[in-house]
């Protein structure tokens, strides 16, 4: 068994077109709404009243405990049950399914990066929270001008840890059929029957794209929290 | 609620039958991961350059393929060089060294957390790294890495829905065979589906909590949730 160069150079270009066009719209589009939702989660734990926020805490832990490619099926099911094809005939499937896959991961690991915000939250000393009340702010304020901004800092480079982990999740979408550079591996390997090839690239690529961001990360992180 | 308990009876076999299948990819994944995790995080440590660099680039080539592109390499392009492993091990050995790579991390982080005064002693008693590292440092690690261990063993359940990607019958596939086939509407099939695994997840996650809560009792410490989330989220990435 040889390694065929000339056909695994042939296959970067069609892997590389599917990663920039599914596999990266879906984890920026997926991280930003995530990181939104998870702050969400995080002020609503501490704000809401109690018969309000135990059900919440216990459907962010059902979330965050199951698994991703059940998700992103029960998604597509429920998108099915509302004759959700039918009803947007202009919309091609495969935009359909990387809007559900955006939104499956976007909720997904908002649970996760929703507990990095509690982390940073509770990093902040209780004097803060004392001084604002002694300033009689109102807690609309509290939260925007004096507990978020220094949340933030200890927050920002786990997001970016997860939004990582996000990324090299995408694959999964191969189980709603979504065309993202995996799916698209297999598809031309099975075509020609050189696997290793394929997937030798599509795994540098991960590679290429989720090393360097990890390391800035670090580096981010040192600079941030320290 | 009951049509709830007449799918849930009428779908128990193929669920078992599923969830055994999950179960053992959990299990098996889990005890792979392990080994790996504690042999690679204790190369990284060792005084010998070769171990640590090799280690690091192991660990980093795991952490930064996905593991569907690793879980098919061991599928598809095993069997091209005459190493033809049945599915099952396929999705054990990859869950195992794809996890085994993040809990490497977690177990090389407690290692250095250990103070620096502890690894002094050693050398004051004149101990052999082998031996300082079994009889202090490791003791001392152990309560630390259990809470980031956890979470991953949570990750690691997770990940064995990627069976259904090599054609294993587990959990998630039953549950999507009980959506289509029988005439228990979706929520009632993904509800139960997303309860067993919510079950299997928990149990595990209760297991290790106890072993962690003995660990850190003997060690006089307090758990910490705040850290466990953001080491976890380091490892991972």
């Amino acid at each position: 068994m040889e390694f065929d160069l000339e056909f695994a150079l042939e296959t970067v270009g069609p892997l590389l077109m599917a990663f920039l066009q599914v596999t990266l719209v879906v984890t920026v589009a997926g991280s930003v709404i995530a990181s939104l939702l998870g702050l969400i989660w995080a002020v609503g734990q501490r704000e809401l009243p109690t018969p309000i926020r135990l059900p919440l805490t216990w459907v962010l832990d059902v979330i965050r405990m199951t698994p991703l490619p059940l998700q992103l099926l029960f998604a597509v099911a429920i998108f099915i049950s509302f004759d959700g094809y039918r009803k947007f005939p202009d919309t091609d499937v495969e935009t359909i399914g990387m809007i559900l896959g955006v939104a499956v991961f976007a909720i997904h690991y908002s649970t996760y990066m929703a507990e990095s915000y509690r982390a940073g939250i509770e990093s902040i000393r209780p004097g803060q929270w004392e001084a604002a009340t002694a300033l009689s702010l109102p807690r609309a304020r509290v939260w925007r001008a004096v507990i978020i901004p220094q949340a933030l800092r200890a927050t920002l480079p786990s997001l970016g840890n997860w939004a990582i982990a996000m990324f090299k999740d995408t694959p999964f979408l191969l189980v709603i059929l979504v065309p993202e550079m995996v799916a698209k591996a297999k598809q031309l390997g099975g075509a020609s029957y050189q696997y290793t090839e394929v997937f030798t690239v599509a795994g540098l690529i991960f590679l290429a794209a989720s090393y360097p961001t990890a390391v800035l990360m670090r580096k981010l992180e040192k600079k941030l929290v320290y | 609620m009951s049509d709830f308990l007449q799918a849930v009876s009428d779908y128990s076999p193929y669920l078992w039958e599923g969830a055994q299948v999950t179960l053992a990819l959990s299990g098996g994944g889990a005890v792979v991961a392990l080994v790996v995790s504690v042999l690679l995080g204790l190369c990284a440590i060792s005084p010998i350059a070769v171990l640590r660099v090799g280690s690091r680039i192991i660990v980093e080539f795991f952490r930064g393929t996905s593991l569907v592109v690793q879980l098919f390499f061991l599928f598809y392009v095993f069997p091209l060089f005459g190493i033809d492993l049945p599915g099952m091990w396929c999705g054990i050995v990859g869950l195992g060294l794809n996890y085994g790579a993040y809990g490497s991390e977690v177990v090389r982080g407690s290692l250095n957390a250990v103070a620096k005064v502890q690894w002094e002693s050693t050398t004051a008693l004149s101990m052999s790294w082998s031996m300082a590292v079994r009889r202090v440092i490791w003791p001392q690690a152990w309560g630390l890495m259990l809470p980031g261990l956890n979470n991953l063993m949570v990750m690691l359940v997770k990940g064995t829905a990627v069976a259904l990607l090599i054609g294993l019958h587990d959990l998630t596939y039953w549950v999507e065979v009980m959506r289509k086939d029988a005439d228990v509407g979706l929520w009632i099939a993904y509800g139960v589906g997303f309860l067993l695994y919510y079950l299997v997840a928990l149990g595990c996650s209760s297991g290790l909590r106890l072993l962690e809560r003995r660990a850190q009792r003997r060690l006089g410490l307090a758990p910490s949730k705040t850290r466990t989330t953001r080491a976890t989220a380091e490892a991972v990435a």
